[in-house]
């Protein structure tokens, strides 16, 4: 069968990734909350420590933790702490506590490099699916919500003079952020989560004249980037969670280039 | 019955108390303006009606059913959010394609469409905001002083189209203005506002207040003779009606 070949569960993997990461990544650019899912991806190191140690699925750890940091800082943000500063604070304690509880585990001292970095060429059936769940998951939130979202994100004041509350939809995605986080532990490690989201964005961004041609084109380029960075690692030998992060980088200052390019020709003409 | 009342209502924002004991009710139709000075509340007491600040004590009602349409004081779009008019025009409701042409015609914007948002002048993104408003045919529609940064050409011409709008779709109007000549001149009723409701009804009653020339103005001219002065000239004044400056206005005006 297809899915007993690694190479094809590990594209299967990157593509379910790609999907779930990219459409969210744009509400994470648009509405600044890069540092936000740097902090929610982190945290995601400790509930994998915690659930090492009690013998529970990583999967479901990391969600959870995730899902209580990210909205531990929903909460906070909306109470005029200094954002930044909070979020550097839980982000980089939430990494230290995880990988300081990690320590106390034996014989996972190996396995920590797979849960930072990923490790997409191990991933299994069961992984496959998990991956896959929360991607349709997330995408089925971002669909259903999608208006509203776009909405809140837009203003505030308009959402709730629509009977829209925008606090639920920050609800909304905070939690697709934790599912997204969970998901992509296996595939880009928490370290490099929060490029997964920003990246393919950010480089769809010059090529987009509406929201939903930005998430689109954003989630082919992850999904590129994904088939890239694993082909590349693959002949390189190079790690492939990072080398992924690699390609999308390469693609984002491409599109970049070639639009000041297309500006600066456009101008003197 | 009222499209919407507000009874004793009360906003704190933090440990300040910016509205206390506010009243106001708006019947279909009717043209309402709120005058204050800087930090009065007025913003405030539009974003409690919308339902976007708690209210501390009292109540709004709206009639049952109530579409509101609401053009805010200003709309920042992060400059990596691609938004073209038509598709601002459709949110939060999808539109047939139609009728957002027939709103763009509307609102005197035809060849607008597919610009992104951020490349339009000020006055083009207010008409566009407005246009958004009235997609749902509101029968409230408030805005909250939604000419700022517009020339004084500019805000005549938005204001007009307000009136406009009143005539062809019978919806109530509630807005902000610091534009006094503009009130005077546009509203049915005016609300003067300083954290509470210091006086209201038709402009000729409140230009002549107590409350209102402690707030705007002192002497027999005040807001009236500002008024006249403006329609009399068509010198570019900036419009910053701070307590100094309508004296000298008036000064002028008497001449």
């Amino acid at each position: 069968m297809i899915l007993d070949d690694f190479l094809v569960r590990a594209a299967l993997a990157g593509l379910g990734v790609a999907l779930a990461a990219a459409p969210l990544g744009s509400f994470v650019v648009w509405r600044r909350m890069a540092y936000f899912g740097d902090a929610t991806a982190h945290a995601a190191i400790l509930g994998v420590a915690l659930a090492l140690a009690f013998d529970a699925s990583v999967f479901v750890g990391a969600l959870v933790m995730s899902l209580m940091m990210a909205s531990a800082v929903s909460t906070l943000s909306g109470r005029g702490f200094a954002m930044d500063t909070l979020l550097g604070v839980l982000a980089h304690s939430a990494l230290a506590f995880g990988l300081v509880g990690v320590s106390f585990l034996s014989g996972v001292r190996l396995d920590l490099m797979a849960y930072l970095f990923g490790d997409i060429l191990a991933v299994s059936r069961g992984d496959l699916a998990v991956i896959w769940g929360g991607a349709a998951g997330v995408v089925a939130l971002l669909v259903w919500r999608w208006q509203a979202l776009l909405t809140a994100t837009l203003s505030p004041d308009l959402a709730w003079s629509e009977g829209i509350d925008p606090r639920r939809e920050q609800m909304v995605l905070t939690l697709a952020l934790a599912l997204v986080v969970a998901v992509a532990i296996k595939v880009v490690g928490v370290l490099l989560i929060a490029a997964m989201l920003i990246v393919p964005a950010a480089a769809a961004r010059p090529l987009s004249a509406t929201p939903e041609r930005m998430a689109l084109i954003a989630t082919v380029i992850a999904g590129a980037a994904a088939l890239g960075g694993l082909a590349a690692s693959f002949r390189l030998d190079t790690p492939t969670g990072p080398t992924i992060v690699c390609v999308a980088a390469l693609i984002f200052a491409l599109t970049m280039t070639g639009h000041s390019l297309s500006r600066i020709i456009g101008n003197n003409r | 019955m009222p499209l919407i009342a507000a009874t004793g209502l009360s906003v704190r924002l933090g440990r300040a108390e910016v509205l206390h004991d506010v009243s106001l009710s708006l019947e279909p139709g009717e043209i309402v303006t709120i005058v204050g000075p800087n930090g009065s509340g007025k913003s405030t007491l539009l974003r409690a009606l919308i339902g976007a600040v708690p209210v501390s004590r009292g109540h709004v009602r709206r009639a049952p059913g109530l579409r509101i349409g609401y053009v805010p004081q200003r709309l920042h779009i992060d400059p990596t959010l691609p938004m073209t008019v038509m598709r601002f025009l459709a949110l939060p409701r999808r539109r047939a394609a139609s009728d957002l042409r027939a709103a763009l015609d509307r609102a005197g914007l035809p060849d607008l469409r597919h610009r992104q948002m951020a490349d339009l002048s000020g006055g083009q993104f207010q008409r566009v905001l407005l246009a958004r408003a009235l997609m749902d045919s509101p029968d409230l529609l408030i805005l909250d002083e939604a000419t700022q940064g517009l020339d004084q050409p500019g805000s005549a011409a938005f204001y007009r189209r307000i009136e406009e709008v009143r005539q062809e779709m019978g919806c109530a109007v509630l807005m902000v203005s610091h534009e006094l000549h503009v009130v005077m001149s546009a509203s049915d009723r005016v609300i003067c506002l300083n954290g509470h409701v210091c006086c209201e009804g038709r402009p000729e009653i409140v230009a002549q207040a107590e409350e209102y020339r402690a707030l705007f103005g002192t002497g027999t001219h005040g807001a009236l003779a500002l008024y006249r002065h403006e329609h009399g000239h068509s010198h570019d004044h900036d419009h910053d009606h701070d307590h100094d400056h309508n004296h000298d206005h008036s000064h002028e005006a008497a001449e």
